[in-house]
């Protein structure tokens, strides 16, 4: 990959870095309330189903995954396996669009 | 002070191994003391480099109990366990002979970061005006005191796992010249740094700035480089 294509990536996984540091806050403290307040299942999805606002964060949330999971694994792949080149960064379009199709499924799973 | 200190010296090539030697403590011994003792008075043929002995020159840096140091300003006291030493060349370069290190390789990697200096003025010109106290400057300030010990290279784990990867010394001496405003290659050194061999192959570990004899921060270089990089990147020009 070129200078400016690994630049690009870097840029991509601080920008996704910072936007997961948010929606990870966000995430972990309604795990806590709906927990302590002893929310049923059925509650949960009450208030996800058909709420746009839950939908658009969840879906950021799987974006920013879907982003910085894979620049991280590249770095992992390349200085602990050796994996370099056109294989790996097609390995890890496809573990991308595993995370993706996942966690969306997961996000709409509440949603829908 | 009495008694014998234990010492295992690596002798041979890459695939050498150690030798045990006893040598007689004493008061205020550096380790580089400790190697000049076993060459001259139990092994003439063990090859190591020195040359100012007073943290100067650099070139008596190794591994000392499996950290690298310089020598010649590193006390036995302080890092001896149990009145044993364990000295081998630096990590992460070829092994010449004995505590010989070959540096080819880490200096090569200077000239690939960009590392030389090339102004914009003319014999013509008057000296350039730099304020002490800008900002570029006391950046530049911070790193220029760099004397290319490798101290930091062998101390860098990405160093080892990529032996592509430019390393920190070299990325400090781009950074000290990317914030010097005499200088005209700023954009063709952020191409030559940028990249999976370059700043982005670093983790932050901040093992280099741990080691640094010098106290620099080549983490805070890096980390500049990374900025500047990506903000050329952004403004479209690279």
């Amino acid at each position: 990959m070129t200078f400016r294509g690994e630049a690009r990536l870097w840029i991509a996984q601080r920008a996704s870095a910072a936007v997961l540091a948010l929606c990870v806050a966000v995430h972990l403290v309604t795990i806590v309330y709906a927990v302590r307040s002893g929310l049923t299942a059925a509650e949960i999805l009450q208030r996800t189903r058909g709420s746009i606002a839950w939908f658009a964060f969840y879906s950021l949330f799987v974006l920013a995954v879907t982003v910085h999971a894979p620049i991280g694994l590249r770095s992992v792949l390349s200085e602990w396996l050796g994996w370099r080149g056109r294989s790996r960064d097609f390995a890890l379009l496809l573990f991308a669009a595993f995370l993706g199709w996942t966690g969306m499924r997961a996000v709409l799973g509440v949603f829908a | 002070m009495a008694g014998n200190l234990k010492v295992s010296v690596w002798r041979g090539g890459a695939d050498g191994a150690f030798q045990s030697f006893d040598v007689p403590r004493q008061a205020s011994q550096t380790v580089l003391d400790v190697v000049t003792h076993i060459q001259r008075a139990l092994d003439p043929t063990l090859a190591y480099r020195f040359a100012c002995r007073v943290g100067m020159c650099g070139s008596c840096a190794m591994m000392v109990n499996g950290v690298p140091r310089w020598t010649c300003r590193t006390h036995v006291d302080k890092v001896a366990h149990a009145d044993s030493l364990e000295i081998a060349p630096l990590r992460n370069l070829p092994v010449i002979r004995d505590l010989v290190a070959d540096m080819r390789e880490f200096f090569d990697k200077w000239a690939r970061a960009k590392g030389q200096f090339r102004g914009h003025a003319t014999r013509k010109d008057d000296f350039a005006n730099v304020r002490p106290d800008s900002a570029p400057r006391v950046q530049a300030d911070a790193g220029i005191e760099c004397i290319g010990c490798a101290v930091c290279y062998a101390a860098c784990d990405v160093v080892a796992w990529n032996p592509q990867y430019l390393g920190p010394a070299a990325l400090n001496r781009a950074w000290t010249l990317v914030k010097d405003e005499r200088d005209r290659d700023t954009l063709e050194r952020l191409r030559a740094v940028a990249g999976d061999a370059g700043c982005h192959a670093c983790h932050s570990h901040v093992s280099c700035t741990e080691r640094c004899p010098k106290k620099l921060s080549p983490t805070a270089a890096i980390a500049g480089l990374k900025r500047e990089v990506a903000k050329a990147v952004l403004h479209g020009d690279l």
